[in-house]
């Protein structure tokens, strides 16, 4: 069995990064609740009651800002992987964005806690935007790389192991395309 | 406060007769009326509240309920009001029984339905040439010398003339209305016309008359109004029988502008007169013009029919009630309207007796107007407004918002008018009876101010408006021009707008806008090179203020704006909404009008008619029941603070304000005083004194007792007093230097997260202990850096994060810093601004050693525990489809992009916004801009308070920049500093400011001018901009080089975040006067005093010279400054010294604060020596004249030339160059250079 570190490297990182996926568009949903709140007319002016819905989805709202440091550390971890499985050329694509983690972390606002979001200025449209930017940009990093590990998992499990058949490398395909659907 | 401004308007106008029954009180009543309206309204109506502040809240019930909360004062001033509007109601309908349609109260009743011509529906379309108009009447007035002169009283005169021209004028405006507005309004308006003549014609008679004289095209209401007010006069007035003159305002500030303005056409010059009389009055020109024009739609409805000058001259009172009406319209409308006209002068000649039965009248008509509005529509919007604040602790409030009710119901004025009123109001400030108030209410009136001088600026341009646009787009070579600044302290720009507009739309001192014409998209804002973005004072007190209760709140469907006076009705059941352009549907209740007791005339509605208007909100805008107001007071007693000894001057000022704390009979207050450990205060009644519990465990502070130490005041008040008296004994020999802070706020937390109020915590020193202990973190060596400063943020989350807290259960915290070492306040600071509180400073007190900073600290303390407070609040701001919010500065919590959570809400704090374009306006010729605070008042109240701003969409760059406002641009563009030195470094902000210059000379000279001039070119509305900028860049929040303790700089950015624009300006750009050649001419005439006008001067040592003396005005301090050779009579008259040797080298702060307070009517003001010499009563007349419009009442320091004090003084003289920075031509040069780059 060709199952090398490599392979299992690259499994893992495709497994991670749906849930990275994941993370991304609860996060752009979570800044564009933020921006839209407004245009809800039910909480005209008494916002001072918060309704049930609104408990929820600020709930919702702090659950997708808190995610921030489980995506960071995610990321690092199959950068890490990576590191040890001598993947040089995945390294080189995901240092951009490590760095950029490790940036954004160290510019955070003065917090006692992890976080990354500070409530008092997360309003402020020019960080609103900034934000929901960045969700976008992520989702489409995840999601090119989702497909590259994908890639390159059957690029490595065919390379490594030359008895299999095409049709195996193939089935492998589907069978992580039909996860990747989930 | 209002005695002086009533004192004054008696003598000079006719008013005196208010004067008279009321007595002492009632002088600032009188005043009222002498000013004109203004000062009646404002107690009546809704804001009445405004002087007795809290007053409307908890009067709910009007009469009955609150009588006893109100001070005595409180009681006298109503009493007053009462009579006046009692009187007037009585003597209105003895004379008009007839008239007076409803039953019950003659006037309030004005049934007519309304005046088809409704301002809104008319619009910018219909708008004529206001400017143009308004100049021609202003000819008028100026024809008529009589005016000019005060003592005449305006009135009569002034208002002859209008007539005759009047009469096309009405008929022009007529037509054009009824052209413009949709059918079916005017329709029925024009039916209802006769009847509207009544009683309240008088009071809108007045307003409109005001108008008229601005504006042409209300011209027509006039000759009714004249009549009214001749009646109104005749009476008060013996001098001028004419009725036209008492009716209208106007008159009399035909007189008040010529001594004024000076500058301005006479009639508006006469307006100002009054308003002058009361303090500033440009400002109150202003409102004037827009309340005349807005009344003057009305008056011309009105005017068709003979009968309402009939009405009028039954009662010059009514002619008052009118006016007063107009402005109560909204909470009184119903009961009010009937009373309201009489009131004001009739009421002089009535007894007490005559007062107190119209008090009953008043309330019968109050009585019966709710029933009526009941009756009228299933739904009843019963405009008791008035009586919830007025009734019980400041009656005359709400009975002049009865009487005001009335006018307004029948005309409509009721916006306007109410600016109006403020101004009148700022005069009755003057009057005695505002000490009974106290501070707070004296404040309150103060302000109405800024906006006379406003207006009186804005007045000037009346005449001359299209002129004023055209000048505001001449090219001024910079390099050229060296006198830039104008005469009198710049006014606001006026919006490009009809008169219409312009009458109602919101004043400049409440709301204001960067680019008083909308650039049409983003495209065209960037080209322009400034920013957007509004400035808002949204809690400020006003003089007058019209209250509504209603059942519905009327609002739009979707975006959920409340219905203002830039709404379109299509027709008679469907209005659109200005911001969304949805079509909504006009509810039934809705229908009725309780001020005309009409019905099918929405748009007379006060709610349409008043771009400031307050809601008493139903249960539906409440999250809980209203909770009491609660107060907790969190004291340092470690050794520093000892050291300090402001304990005893904060229990002395405590003791003396405790009757006066806003609130009701559920107000509760605590204590909780720390050093290293927590010492809380059962003051449960019964026990025999207070029992003192500490608690040491700061690492895990609990509340040792649940319900005994926030207390009931009212039942606790002696155990409260023996604690304030034992305080400052009891830590006398402390020895304890740690300071616990952190663990104390977090117990002044749990102690009120079941109610929330309001924490003041006052600190001496770094918290060294527990949660949130700090560390220095000033290099002292590093003070004068010019590389830019470190720690200009928080050291720790833990204040914000506590904040946050608060905010979420409605505490806010103000934080009294009184700290002679570094205390980070950086941090410290964070507690205030994230939970709405405010923050206040005294760098190195002490008692002894800082005498100036100890007597800032008292008044501070008195304005601060009296001033109004709103609980439980949020503030949403909401702008035409297309435009968006960016970013919000000032101190609150946002809690969604347009909402903004205020624990409390002060008067005294304002707010700016940064807007920015999303979609091209290109589909509306208005932008409008909403802000509405629902907060709880002090009573208990639930209240929505909304300010709808209009504002004129161009697609043109010379537009833009003609309607720029550089003083607001200024503003906003010190926040963003501030933002940016505290998020980047503060290099980065100074280099934005000088890019800012750098962008709008470039953009100007490469879009706009045409001649290729070289220089600095730039249009001359923003003329003065970089002279602004450069003194922000010398600010002590923003400058470099010059040694600024970290502290101090951290609260001069906290001040730019939250003080009011006025104030600012002063601050940033300080007023310097030349006192000792003061000369009659322009002077304005305020009741009996002179107040003389000197001019302006640039801030530069060359403008000094050593012969004179200077008053530099920075907003919280004045500056005298002596120079050597100063005249000595000026030395002795004024200051009391034989010769300038013998100038006591700190004189001023020297004084006691009460040295001057021999007379209980007369606050003190000025440390300057009463002398009885003539230039010693102008130079204090000018110097109270200033302080009128302030919050926080000022002091005063003499500083003489050779003194070390000197520098304090020449740092403010910004155009010169100081050790690190640029003069101003220098600061030409640079901009230059970096043009060219």
């Amino acid at each position: 069995m060709a199952f090398t570190f490599a392979a299992f490297c690259y499994m893992l990182a495709l497994l991670l990064t749906a849930a990275l996926i994941f993370f991304a568009i609860w996060h752009i949903i979570a800044f564009d609740e933020l921006k839209t709140d407004y245009k809800n007319p039910i909480d005209q002016c008494n916002t001072l009651n918060p309704t049930v819905e609104k408990v929820k989805k600020i709930k919702r709202v702090k659950i997708a800002l808190k995610l921030v440091l489980p995506e960071y550390l995610i990321h690092f971890f199959f950068c890490v992987m990576f590191f040890c499985a001598a993947e040089w050329l995945t390294l080189c694509l995901n240092l951009p964005l490590l760095a950029y983690h490790v940036w954004r972390y160290m510019s955070r606002p003065v917090m006692s806690c992890p976080g990354l979001y500070d409530p008092t200025t997360i309003m402020n449209a020019d960080i609103l935007a900034y934000c929901q930017k960045e969700g976008w940009c992520k989702l489409a990093f995840y999601l090119l790389s989702f497909f590259y590990y994908l890639y390159g998992y059957g690029f490595i499990f065919t390379s490594c192991s030359s008895a299999l058949r095409i049709n195996d490398s193939h089935r492998a395909l589907v069978f992580y395309l039909r996860m990747s659907n989930m | 406060m209002s005695a002086p401004g009533f004192t004054n308007l008696g003598s000079s106008v006719s008013y005196s007769q208010n004067s008279t029954p009321n007595g002492g009180a009632a002088p600032p009543y009188q005043n009222g009326p002498a000013q004109t309206y203004p000062s009646m309204y404002p107690p009546t109506s809704y804001y009445g509240a405004p002087p007795q502040q809290q007053s409307y809240p908890t009067i709910p019930a009007h009469s009955t309920s609150v009588p006893s909360k109100a001070p005595i004062t409180n009681s006298a001033h109503s009493a007053n009001y009462y009579q006046n509007n009692h009187q007037p109601q009585q003597q209105q309908q003895h004379h008009h029984p007839a008239q007076h349609h409803v039953a019950p109260s003659p006037y309030s009743a004005p049934p007519r339905s309304a005046p088809p011509s409704q301002p809104y529906a008319t619009l910018p379309s219909s708008a004529p040439p206001p400017s143009n108009t308004q100049y021609n009447q202003q000819p008028f007035q100026q024809q008529h010398p009589p005016y000019a002169t005060p003592g005449s009283y305006y009135g009569q005169q002034s208002y002859h003339a209008p007539p005759a021209q009047h009469p096309p004028q009405q008929q022009q405006q007529q037509q054009q209305q009824s052209s413009l507005v949709p059918a079916p309004a005017s329709g029925p308006g024009a039916p209802l016309y006769p009847i509207v003549s009544y009683p309240s014609a008088p009071g809108s008679s007045q307003y409109g008359t005001l108008s008229s004289s601005q504006s042409t095209s209300t011209s027509g209401v006039m000759p009714l109004h004249m009549g009214a007010p001749l009646h109104q006069y005749s009476t008060s007035q013996p001098a001028s029988t004419t009725p036209v003159q008492p009716g209208y305002g106007v008159a009399p500030p035909s007189q008040m502008a010529p001594t004024v303005n000076g500058q301005g056409s006479t009639a508006q010059t006469t307006v100002h007169q009054h308003y002058d009389q009361s303090h500033q009055a440009p400002q109150s020109y202003d409102s004037y013009g827009r309340v005349t024009h807005s009344a003057g739609g009305a008056d011309a409805d009105r005017p068709p029919s003979g009968t309402p000058s009939t009405s009028v001259h039954s009662s010059p009172g009514h002619h008052q009630g009118m006016q007063y009406g107009y402005v109560a319209n909204s909470g009184a409308s119903s009961a009010s309207a009937a009373t309201s006209g009489p009131a004001a002068a009739p009421s002089s000649s009535s007894s007490d007796d005559d007062d107190d039965e119209e008090e009953e009248d008043e309330e019968a008509g109050g009585d019966t107007s709710s029933s009526t509005t009941g009756s009228a529509s299933p739904v009843p919007n019963s405009y008791d407004s008035l009586e919830g604040g007025s009734y019980p602790d400041s009656m005359p409030p709400s009975n002049d918002m009865t009487n005001q009710a009335q006018p307004y119901g029948s005309y409509g004025y009721p916006n306007m008018q109410p600016a109006y009123r403020q101004g009148p109001a700022s005069h009755a400030d003057a009057s005695p009876t505002h000490d009974l108030y106290g501070q707070a209410s004296y404040q309150q009136y103060s302000q109405p101010f800024p906006n006379l001088s406003q207006l009186s600026a804005a007045l000037g341009g009346l005449s001359g408006v299209p002129e004023l646009e055209v000048e505001a787009l001449r090219p001024v070579n910079l390099l050229q021009e060296r006198n830039l600044l104008p005469p009198r302290p710049l006014e606001a720009p006026e919006p490009n707008l009809t008169p219409d507009l312009k009458k109602v739309n919101c004043s400049p001192q409440t709301f204001r806008c960067t680019l008083t014409s909308i650039p049409q998209t983003q495209a065209l804002l960037n080209k322009a090179r400034l920013p957007l973005g509004l400035l808002l004072h949204p809690f400020r007190d006003l003089q007058q203020l019209p209250v509504i209760t209603s059942n519905t709140i009327v609002r739009c469907r979707s975006c959920r704006t409340y219905i203002n006076p830039f709404v379109t009705f299509l027709d008679q059941r469907r209005w659109k909404c200005n911001l969304c352009y949805r079509v909504n549907d006009v509810p039934d209740e809705f229908m009725y009008n309780p001020v005309t007791r009409s019905y099918g005339e929405p748009h007379k509605r006060p709610e349409v008619q008043n771009s400031t208007v307050e809601f008493i909100a139903s249960s539906d805008y409440m999250l809980r029941p209203p909770q009491p107001a609660v107060y907790l007071f969190v004291l340092d007693v470690s050794h520093n603070a000892v050291e300090a000894g402001y304990l005893k001057y904060f229990c002395e000022s405590l003791l003396e304000n405790l009757d006066k704390l806003p609130g009701d009979t559920r107000t509760r207050v605590g204590f909780l005083t720390f050093d290293s450990t927590i010492h809380f205060y059962n003051l449960q009644e019964g026990l025999s004194q207070p029992q003192m519990l500490v608690v040491s465990d700061i690492d895990d502070v609990f509340i040792p007792s649940h319900d005994s130490l926030m207390v009931n005041l009212k039942e606790s008040k002696e155990l409260v007093k023996d604690l304030l008296t034992s305080l400052p004994a009891m830590f006398s020999q402390s020895r304890e230097t740690h300071s616990a802070l952190g663990p104390a706020l977090q117990a002044a937390f749990k102690l009120m997260s079941p109610t929330g109020g309001r924490v003041t915590v006052f600190q001496t020193q770094l918290p060294t202990l527990g949660a949130g202990k700090l560390q220095s973190r000033e290099d002292p060596n590093q003070r004068s850096s010019t590389k830019g400063v470190q720690h200009l943020g928080p050291a720790t989350d833990f204040y914000k994060k506590l904040a946050l807290d608060c905010s979420g259960q409605q505490i806010g915290v103000d934080l009294f810093l009184l700290s002679s070492q570094y205390a980070d306040l950086a941090s410290l600071a964070c507690i205030s601004k994230y939970s709405a509180g405010s923050v206040f400073y005294y760098p190195s007190f002490h008692y002894i050693h800082n005498p100036a900073q100890l007597e800032k600290f008292q008044k501070d303390l008195e304005r601060y525990l009296t001033r109004k407070i709103g609980f439980e609040a949020v503030m949403r701001i909401r702008c035409t489809k297309g435009l968006s919010i960016h970013t919000f500065h000032g101190n609150f919590f946002v809690r969604s992009t347009d909402l903004l959570s205020l624990a409390n809400v002060n008067p005294d704090s304002a707010f700016a916004v940064q807007m920015s374009i999303e979609d091209s306006l290109a589909d509306s010729s208005l932008a409008c801009f909403q802000a509405a605070l629902l907060y709880t008042s002090n009573k208990g109240k639930r209240r929505i308070r909304v300010h709808t701003l209009c504002l004129p969409v161009v697609n043109q760059l010379s537009d833009v920049y003609a309607g720029a406002d550089v003083q607001a641009i200024t503003c906003l563009l010190a926040n963003m500093a501030i933002d940016r030195s505290i998020s980047s470094n503060l290099s980065d902000a100074r280099d934005a400011l000088v890019n800012a210059v750098v962008d709008l000379v470039t953009a100007y000279k490469s879009n706009v001018s045409n001649l290729q001039q070289s220089g600095l070119v730039v249009p001359a509305s923003m003329r003065l901009f970089p002279l602004y900028i450069l003194a922000l860049l010398k600010q002590k929040a923003l400058r470099t080089g010059t040694s600024t303790r970290l502290d101090e700089r951290v609260f001069a950015m906290c001040e730019f975040k939250t003080q009011p624009l006025q104030q600012l300006m002063r601050m940033v750009h300080p007023d310097l006067y030349r006192m000792d050649n003061m000369s009659d001419q322009g002077a304005l005439h305020l009741n009996d005093t002179v107040v003389p006008q000197p001019h302006l001067l640039h801030l530069s040592a060359e403008r000094l010279s050593r012969d004179g003396a200077f008053l530099m005005d920075c907003g919280n301090v004045f500056y005298l400054w002596i120079g050597k050779c100063c005249n000595e009579m000026f030395i002795r008259d004024v200051l009391g010294c034989p010769n300038y040797a013998s100038v006591p080298p700190n004189m001023g702060s020297m004084q006691s604060p009460r040295a001057t307070n021999k007379n209980p009517h007369v606050k003190p003001q000025s440390h300057i020596p009463e002398l009885e010499t003539p230039l010693s009563e102008r130079v204090r007349a000018f110097l109270d004249w200033l302080q009128d419009n302030r919050a926080f009442s000022s002091t005063i320091h003499v500083v003489k030339d050779d003194a070390s004090a000197k520098a304090t003084f020449f740092q403010h003289l910004v155009e010169d160059r100081s050790e690190s920075a640029l003069s101003y031509h220098e600061f030409l040069q640079h901009v230059q250079l970096q043009m060219s780059k």
